[in-house]
């Protein structure tokens, strides 16, 4: 299963990266928004892939199966909840940035 | 004794919930000044808990490392920890002349509490997950800061910082995914101890870049530094002063960190490429400053130049390289927030931060004038000032080391930084006023003192540069010699 996410990961940094180049701040947002994706996913696969183990241990305190490994998913999620913070707030400056210059292009931007 | 790592962190997040709470504006000011004061005091005693036992650990949450998360002070935290309070301290008591009580009311010194926090949660922590974590909230405080006031030039400069910094984070973050595939821990003396072999190194030489490259980002480092002087010179003063002197240096301490402690970088190839892109960074920013002519925009050119001092002792390696780095840190923080805290006094009184605009301070104002030389030309480096020191250290480990062609640009740098720091002075101070009326306004005394703070602090760093120098020593044999480190973090702690 690791070859098709990491195919997946490639993909998502390529889209973003290719978004992240334009001059257009929707296709910016969009940019930083698939790279936060992309990176959870790469924190997931890179520390392995469990396929219907929970990350928790039994009663018994051993381990007789095998276990997802937790960490990586409270880093994820740590991630995750920053990354709606950071867009967020991106969402609102673009917006304001509108407002201001009546587009949505990084050129009009530009000091007087 | 090891409980007080954690005071740096909880007193400004504790002032920081009490803004939200109390909507009072002189409360939020005064709770400013005491709170940034109670870190100092702080910080002040870590330092000296840190002299007397080498390496402080805080397990945070009872957990023993690598488990749970640490917070590690050594001699090169505390000793950022210490100086950055000194800015926030100064940076408070400079704020209540240059926060209008607009930007108070809408939250001003919530964020500027998050931001210190932050700062000194990214130089205490001891988990590489965590770094990114203080990262993020320093940054997201700082967005704030920086793009608050809504003017066309404050958005499209906010822009760039945010999109820069938000793919700076993003490529930590993959490092750190791709070396937590590797190695299991994120702790940094687990993570040392884990890669201790250069082949295992050599392995996740991606991670490694990715780290680089996102620390490079945010320290401001060629050729990914053209979001700072787009961004510094639009906010408040205070706010520009506070990002001059720490949000930098904090890019410079995680590189000094990661890159003495998990990544050597000694005999590398990555040293190499830092030497010279320390190099580039050195030239580009003075090249920048010699073309602009806003007080602020010069200034932040010179931050990116200064950079490349530090960068470069960390590249050249060795306990003369390292401390050379440090010392050049703590100097660098003292003395550009002054000069920001300088710029930010021109703008406030004659209303314009273009020196062609202005003049005539030495003529009514010598005793600010005076105020301005101290940092000023330590910043470019003249006898008997730190920044002669700072230099004078660079020079040599480059000379002793054979590294002669970073002697000469380091030479060549300082001069330029000079012509700079000349043209300030004979525009916005020798010169008299285009207008003709000298400036006569009155410069209140919340922006002498922080001034005058931070100008004694310059002279004592020039004057007896022994205390400085031989507590940096120590942090840099620290730095060389992880294993007090190390120890300290998994095995002394439990």
């Amino acid at each position: 299963m690791e070859i098709w996410t990491v195919l997946l990961i490639g993909v998502l940094f390529g889209v973003s990266f290719y978004f992240l180049l334009s001059r257009n701040l929707v296709r910016v947002l969009l940019g930083l928004l698939l790279f936060g994706q992309g990176v959870n996913l790469l924190i997931f696969t890179s520390a392995g892939l469990t396929t219907g183990h929970a990350p928790i241990l039994d009663g018994s305190g051993n381990t007789p199966q095998p276990v997802a490994d937790p960490l990586p998913q409270a880093l994820i999620l740590t991630a995750i909840v920053i990354g709606l913070g950071m867009i967020g707030f991106s969402l609102a400056l673009f917006r304001k940035a509108r407002e201001q210059a009546g587009a949505v292009d990084l050129d009009q931007l530009k000091e007087d | 004794m090891s409980n007080l790592l954690a005071f740096p962190i909880v007193i400004p997040f504790f002032c920081a919930a009490l803004n939200i709470l109390v909507k009072n504006g002189i409360f939020r000011r005064v709770l400013a000044v005491v709170g940034t004061a109670a870190t100092l005091a702080v910080s002040i005693a870590l330092l000296t808990a840190v002299e007397a036992s080498g390496v402080v650990v805080l397990n945070a949450g009872g957990w023993a490392a690598p488990f749970g998360i640490v917070l590690v002070a050594d001699r090169l935290t505390a000793l950022m920890v210490a100086i950055s309070a000194c800015v926030g301290f100064c940076s408070a008591i400079f704020s209540l002349g240059d926060v209008g009580s607009a930007a108070n009311r809408a939250g001003f010194y919530t964020f500027f509490h998050i931001l210190l926090g932050g700062v000194y949660g990214a130089f205490l922590s001891g988990d590489l997950f965590n770094i990114f974590v203080w990262f993020e909230v320093m940054l997201v405080s700082s967005f704030v800061l920086i793009s608050s006031g809504g003017s066309k030039a404050q958005i499209g400069g906010g822009m760039k910082y945010v999109t820069l910094n938000f793919i700076s984070s993003g490529l930590f973050l993959t490092g750190i995914g791709l070396l937590y595939g590797k190695a299991g821990t994120l702790n940094l003396a687990d993570l040392a101890l884990k890669l201790a072999s250069p082949a295992d190194r050599e392995t996740m030489l991606p991670a490694a870049m990715l780290i680089f490259t996102a620390f490079g980002i945010k320290a401001g480092l060629f050729p990914l530094y053209s979001w700072l002087p787009a961004s510094y010179h639009n906010p408040l003063p205070t706010v520009s002063a506070v990002f001059a002197g720490l949000l930098t240096k904090v890019g410079v301490y995680a590189l000094i960190r990661i890159f003495t402690l998990v990544f050597p970088l000694e005999g590398t190839r990555m040293a190499d490429l830092l030497l010279i892109l320390s190099l580039l960074t050195m030239l580009f920013g003075v090249f920048g400053a010699a073309t602009q002519m806003d007080a602020r925009r010069i200034l932040s050119f010179h931050i990116i130049s200064q950079i490349g001092y530090m960068t470069a002792g960390l590249a050249m390696g060795g306990l003369g390289g390292l401390l050379s780095s440090i010392f050049y840190t703590i100097h660098h923080i003292a003395v550009k927030t002054n000069l920001f805290f300088v710029a930010g006094i021109l703008e406030h009184t004659s209303g314009s931060g273009v020196i062609g605009r202005i003049g005539g301070y030495w003529k009514t104002r010598p005793l600010f004038s005076f105020l301005f030389i101290v940092p000023a030309f330590s910043l470019a480096g003249l006898p008997p000032l730190s920044g002669f020191w700072a230099k004078l250290l660079v020079l040599k480990s480059a000379l002793s080391l054979g590294f002669a062609v970073t002697a000469v640009i380091a030479l060549f740098v300082g001069v330029y930084t000079l012509f700079s720091m000349i043209k300030i002075w004979n525009e916005a101070f020798l010169k008299a006023p285009p207008t003709g009326d000298h400036p006569t306004r009155r410069i209140p005394l919340v922006f002498f003192i922080p001034v005058m703070l931070l100008a004694t602090l310059t002279l004592f760093f020039s004057l007896i540069p022994q205390g400085l120098l031989s507590f940096a020593e120590a942090a840099a044999a620290q730095l060389i010699n992880p294993t007090e480190y190390i120890n300290a973090v998994l095995f002394l702690s439990r």
